[in-house]
């Protein structure tokens, strides 16, 4: 006699995460068969605000988008905006903007790390990672003077230079986060408790994330090699770096990923604050924006494309932001088909979801 | 593969001391670039506005009549505009974040009495170089309707000629 269904729902208040996603599970037995996923409670309107605020002021409003990779939506809209108005900033800004992203990408894949040992139980690794992330908040905070919001972004430039002292009091600082990391990485690439818990788990093909339009990491760990910052925006032409990706295709994979990311960026900070320009941070805008771009850069969590609207006044006309997170949800659904219950959490976890600023 | 690869972490951590803050028993560090809160030098203060015009969400008040500056705390987003674009360089940013409370408070200042003085003392001037100008305009005034009507007699003298 075949089991019978029954639909468990998940979240949109969970233990697990924070946010709110909702998913329909349709199980039989403890087995996950269909997953029907929903999204819109927090939905802020945040894109209308374009036609509320100057196309200046509206930095502000684009880095609170989201509070992980807030600097990533910051850089989005104005790098549109300066497409729009042709402004080239100086090669010390660039520098800046790439190293202000790499720290957030560290800052957000340590905070994944955290969250992911938390979801398969693990609260002293979780501790532990959030420990060094701490250390990261400290960086981006001499840095810019803010822990989440950092305010530096500008269209022309940057706000405020990072003096040459504080960039090279951070080499010392990436050493001892990388250490740490090491030091976690045994524990999240080599216990037989937390294998037990990735390996295996949420296998996705190569040919359905391409398929399924995956973004970021969760694209990565099923080897497919794409990386938006290859395309060599901001300072990112100049670094030497690889794109990480692994054949597994399931949770461990993604852990995997994450974690060389982590050394990965912490490689392009120094390479940054080993090259950095000397020269001024601000280039003078004249006018208002008139005309229409649209940008793809490589948030933590994936590609996230910034469309900007502009017709010679003050005011934008159209902003528009697809996150990555909204491009991974289809792809979730897909691994969630033929899971376990248990393991729902832990999915929902690998594709590092970022509900607030999928919707906005 | 083993077991205990999280364990000799785990036993240094027992001997460490603790990663995080005893805060509110001890004080709370601040790095010197941290953005807190915006506090005003009412002794330099000119009461030009420009912060209010400036300030993204409109945190700012300033009361030129009252000669107040007001500042709604949990509506500044800690940006540093206004600081950035004040002429006179009167604001500041400081470390310390803004003190919970219970309500969206206000804070007002009123301008120093030597600033309020020295203001006064600006005006007065200006109000001076108002009325000094004025009369200056109507002696000019004066003057050229005076040669005006002479040149209107003399013509009339030609024409009568
Ligand atoms: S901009 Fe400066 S001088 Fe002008 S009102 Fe504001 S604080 Fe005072
Ligand atoms: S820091 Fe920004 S939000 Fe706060 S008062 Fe100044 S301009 Fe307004």
């Amino acid at each position: 006699m075949a089991a019978k269904r029954s639909v468990i729902p998940f979240g949109p208040q969970h233990p697990v995460l924070p946010e709110p996603i909702h998913i329909d599970l349709v199980t039989e037995d403890e087995k996950v068969v269909e997953a029907i996923p929903s999204i819109g409670f927090v939905h802020r309107g945040l894109e209308n605000l374009v036609t509320k605020k100057d196309f200046g002021e509206m930095v502000y409003v684009a880095e609170r988008i989201c509070g992980i990779c807030s600097f990533g939506h910051g850089y989005g809209y104005v790098d549109a905006i300066e497409h729009i108005m042709n402004i080239e900033p100086t090669g010390r800004a660039k520098y800046i903007r790439t190293l202000l992203f790499e720290l957030s990408r560290m800052h957000s894949h340590i905070l994944w790390l955290g969250l992911m040992a938390d979801a398969f139980g693990f609260e002293s690794l979780f501790m532990e990672t959030w420990k060094y992330r701490e250390k990261v908040l400290d960086m981006l905070e001499a840095a810019t003077g803010g822990r989440v919001i950092f305010s530096i972004m500008r269209i022309g430039g940057l706000r405020k230079d990072v003096p040459d002292d504080i960039l090279s009091g951070f080499l010392p600082e990436l050493d001892k986060i990388e250490e740490g990391i090491r030091a976690c990485e045994k524990a999240f690439l080599s216990d037989p408790a937390v294998l037990g818990r990735l390996k295996g788990v949420g296998y996705l093909s190569k040919e359905d994330a391409v398929k399924l339009g995956c973004e970021g990491p969760f694209l990565r760990a099923s080897g497919v090699a794409r990386d938006n910052r290859m395309k060599g925006y901001a300072a990112y032409s100049d670094m030497d770096f690889d794109i990480i990706t692994s054949d597994d295709g399931d949770s461990y994979g993604r852990c995997y990923v994450r974690i060389q990311e982590i050394y990965q960026s912490a490689n392009i900070i120094r390479q940054c604050i080993e090259k950095m320009p000397k020269e001024g941070i601000y280039v003078p805008i004249k006018g208002f924006p008139n005309g229409e771009y649209m940008t793809i850069i490589e948030q933590p969590r994936g590609g996230a494309c910034y469309y900007v609207h502009a017709s010679g006044k003050k005011f934008i006309e159209r902003m528009r932001v697809r996150t990555p997170t909204f491009a991974n949800i289809p792809a979730l659904a897909k691994t969630l088909q033929g899971c376990d219950v248990a393991d729902v959490p832990i999915l929902v976890v690998t594709i590092d979801p970022c509900i607030s600023c999928t919707e906005r | 593969m083993s077991l205990a690869n999280f364990t000799k972490t785990e036993f240094k951590n027992l001997f460490r001391k603790p990663a995080t803050e005893k805060y509110p028993d001890g004080p709370a560090t601040y790095k010197d670039t941290t953005r807190g809160h915006i506090e005003n030098n009412m002794d330099t203060c000119v009461l030009c506005s420009v912060c209010q015009m400036r300030c993204p969400t409109g945190a700012i008040t300033v009361d030129r009549k009252a000669q107040t500056w007001s500042i709604r705390p949990f509506s500044c987003i800690q940006c540093r505009r206004c600081v950035d674009n004040c002429p006179k360089k009167s604001l500041s940013m400081a470390k310390e974040y803004t003190k919970p409370d219970v309500v969206k408070s206000q804070m007002d200042f009123e301008l120093s009495d030597r600033q309020k003085a020295v203001l006064a003392e600006q005006a007065r001037q200006a109000a001076e170089r108002v009325a000094a100008a004025m009369e200056e305009r109507k002696k000019a005034a004066a003057s050229a309707k005076q040669t005006k009507d002479g040149e209107a007699k003399k013509s009339e003298d030609n024409k009568t000629q």
